[in-house]
């Protein structure tokens, strides 16, 4: 009877003794946090910055000590600019890295082949770059977007269209989700605007040669080409509008062109175009927050990433800033916790606040935020605002 | 009237790389039976070659090109005599595997050493284009073209009029009795495999600077240069040029006046077309060579 009890109690000791440091070892582990992005393949450029944001976001998060005391590890997956690719990084993510919570990816034919099993294993993705508006509108309650819809952001165009001079326009885009839901989106608004719409042509992700396309377009007389694909795409089409003399205002839309990047690589082809972009690193102090924007900015130079990649990267730092404060508000590493904590989320990111909307169908909404739209010009080399911005 | 004499030319010039990319695969399967998957891996090593020589070691734009080439033909020997000269004899699927290999390993090594992040190669041509009347040609793309012709004439002046050439279409034709005449067939091979590697690797140096270089910019060539030699008839030199223009047209049209979102199945409906009607090819000759 004795020798039970003392051995019962020793048990308990070890137990008691095990228990805080099992505990403790839990608790200390870092928490994982998905990146799916197109580190390679076509689109690769993006991806990449969209990495190197995200990883600032990272190593701020941890220097202050980490979340919920802490630290956060980044698990980044290729999806190769594939949509079956994104799929399959999801699934790994989830069943073998056990990441209670993703960001990606990138493209939004790639973000919706990802969907899927989002909700098959309950996880939440915050969405950092997808356009095409089906993102939110599928009726998936695991899916977070900071980027802007292709309407939302034809909605802040809409202000300067006279401004711009656009009386006959012409599409061209890459022939994804995001292309397709581009053409869609800024021709309703262009027309309720009573500009004529002309040509809509399409280009495979992968290719090179746009000379057919841009042959088509001079031939309708338009003043304004609406383009939408990214930086890779966005060079080439310059480079081959210059060869066939296609005298067009350019318009980029969907946030991915670089200018800087374009200014190197497609030279005077880019002279006079109009970008609409999501973030204005060459005017921090422009953003919303000019703090944190000027920080970042000194942040991604001191680490020797590349100044055209910033259009792109402040989209990595905002996308795992929002999980982060998800975690936590959230207080504990789970997916559904983390879900839920999404929808309280409010913060300032690079590009401007950060804070989620109900969109889709009833009873299974996605979450889309409301974030900030700037257009920029190339003029003499530089990246400047339009004159019709300055004040 | 001027869309159409434009979407021509556009063609034309595209349909000339084309050629060039099919003319290195149709030699390579026709003397040695090889199904080489990395061929838009030499074009892809060519175009880094070129970016390497021209931004790296800033050579002139010709020396960068010729390096290319170098680059292509080495590259393709040192594959030849190690890979695939130890198969010889095996079936043409286990060689096909092992050209898949290859494929796989250039692609990720490409991706190790440059990263995937796109590279623009830098050419000393103008950037504003020759105007012929309604007839918009960039010098660039003059260049490549004619480039590009050049090269595939002295493609076919070394098969036709040279010793090697005849040593070559000997062993295309039977290669044990050419074997047997005293042609050494593991130097033709060889010889053969870095010839149709430096067309690739060719190609690769004059379209880098018109597009962009990037790791997996292989896939897409390797499957215009398969479309363009089963257009031409698979080891058909002549039917590979034709071939190249077919394609190189056929797109430009059926992207200008059907939909532009459908350009690559219009260079596919084609082949389809082709391998329905004449299986051999659209300029295969009546007997089979094999």
């Amino acid at each position: 009877m004795c020798k039970r009890l003392i051995s019962t109690a020793l048990v308990g000791l070890v137990a008691l003794a095990l228990l805080p440091a099992g505990g403790g070892a839990q608790s200390s582990a870092p928490i994982k946090i998905g990146v799916i992005e197109p580190l390679s393949g076509p689109v690769a450029a993006s991806g990449n910055y969209v990495r190197m944001g995200a990883e600032i976001a990272r190593d701020w998060v941890n220097a202050r000590g980490g979340v919920n005391g802490r630290k956060i590890e980044l698990q980044i997956e290729d999806n190769k600019s594939d949509p079956k690719e994104a799929a399959s990084a999801a699934e790994k993510l989830i069943v073998r890295d056990k990441v209670p919570a993703i960001m990606g990816a990138w493209g939004s034919s790639m973000t919706l082949a990802a969907m899927p099993k989002l909700e098959e294993y309950g996880v939440p993705m915050v969405v950092e770059t997808s356009s095409a508006a089906s993102v939110t509108k599928r009726g998936n309650p695991w899916v977070f977007r900071i980027s802007p819809p292709s309407e939302m952001e034809a909605l802040g165009l809409e202000q300067y269209v006279d401004k711009l001079g656009v009386k006959k326009v012409d599409f061209l885009a890459v022939n994804t989700d995001w292309g397709r839901g581009s053409i869609q989106a800024f021709g309703d608004m262009l027309r309720r605007k009573g500009v004529q719409v002309g040509a809509a042509e399409f280009m495979e992700q992968s290719a090179t040669d746009m000379n057919a396309q841009l042959t088509k377009i001079k031939q309708t007389g338009g003043d304004t080409l609406f383009l939408t694909t990214a930086v890779e795409q966005i060079t080439l089409v310059l480079k081959q509008g210059q060869e066939q003399r296609l005298a067009r205002k350019i318009v980029t839309t969907g946030g991915s062109s670089s200018p800087t990047q374009l200014i190197k690589q497609a030279g005077a082809a880019a002279e006079g175009s109009y970008h609409i972009v999501f973030f204005m690193p060459w005017f921090p102090e422009a953003m919303p927050d000019g703090r944190l924007a000027k920080a970042f900015v000194d942040e991604w130079t001191k680490r020797g990433n590349p100044f055209e990649g910033l259009t792109e990267g402040f989209r990595g730092h905002d996308g795992i800033a929002t999980i982060v404060e998800a975690v936590k508000l959230a207080g504990r590493d789970e997916p559904k916790a983390i879900q839920e904590a999404l929808w309280k989320v409010s913060i300032t990111g690079v590009n401007g606040p950060i804070k989620f909307e109900k969109d889709g169908p009833a009873g299974k909404e996605s979450g889309q935020s409301k974030p900030s739209i700037f257009i920029v010009q190339v003029r003499d080399g530089k990246v400047a605002l339009p004159d019709f911005l300055k004040k | 009237m001027e869309q159409l004499l434009q979407h021509l030319v556009n063609g034309l010039v595209l349909g000339g790389t084309y050629a060039l990319l099919g003319i290195g695969l149709t030699l390579i399967f026709g003397l040695m039976s090889v199904v080489n998957f990395a061929h838009g891996e030499f074009y892809t090593l060519g175009a880094y070659a070129a970016f390497a020589a021209l931004a790296l070691a800033g050579l002139p734009f010709f020396a960068a090109l010729l390096a290319a080439i170098a680059a292509g033909a080495l590259l393709g020997a040192l594959c030849e005599r190690t890979l695939l000269r130890p198969l010889r004899g095996h079936s043409i699927d286990t060689i096909m595997l092992v050209m898949i290999g290859v494929w796989i390993a250039m692609q990720n090594a490409e991706l190790l050493a440059w990263g995937g992040v796109a590279r623009s190669i830098p050419h000393p041509f103008p950037t504003a284009p020759l105007t012929l009347g309604p007839l918009n040609i960039a010098p660039l793309r003059l260049f490549v073209v004619l480039t590009a012709a050049a090269l595939i004439g002295l493609a076919w002046l070394l098969i036709q009029k040279t010793r090697l050439g005849t040593a070559m279409r000997a062993t295309f034709q039977d290669r044990d009795t050419a074997a047997l005449m005293g042609v050494p067939i593991g130097k033709i091979h060889t010889v053969t495999f870095a010839f149709g590697s430096a067309l690739a690797a060719a190609a690769g140096a004059l379209l880098g600077p018109v597009f962009l270089a990037y790791p997996s910019m292989g896939d897409l060539a390797s499957l215009k240069a398969f479309s363009v030699v089963i257009l031409g008839g698979l080891g058909n030199l002549a039917g590979a040029t034709l071939g190249g223009l077919l394609l190189g047209v056929a797109e430009e049209l059926g992207a200008g006046y059907v939909s532009s979102g459908y350009r690559d199945a219009v260079g596919f409906v084609a082949i389809i077309l082709v391998l329905l009607f004449r299986p051999a090819g659209l300029f295969a000759r009546a007997e089979r060579i094999g």
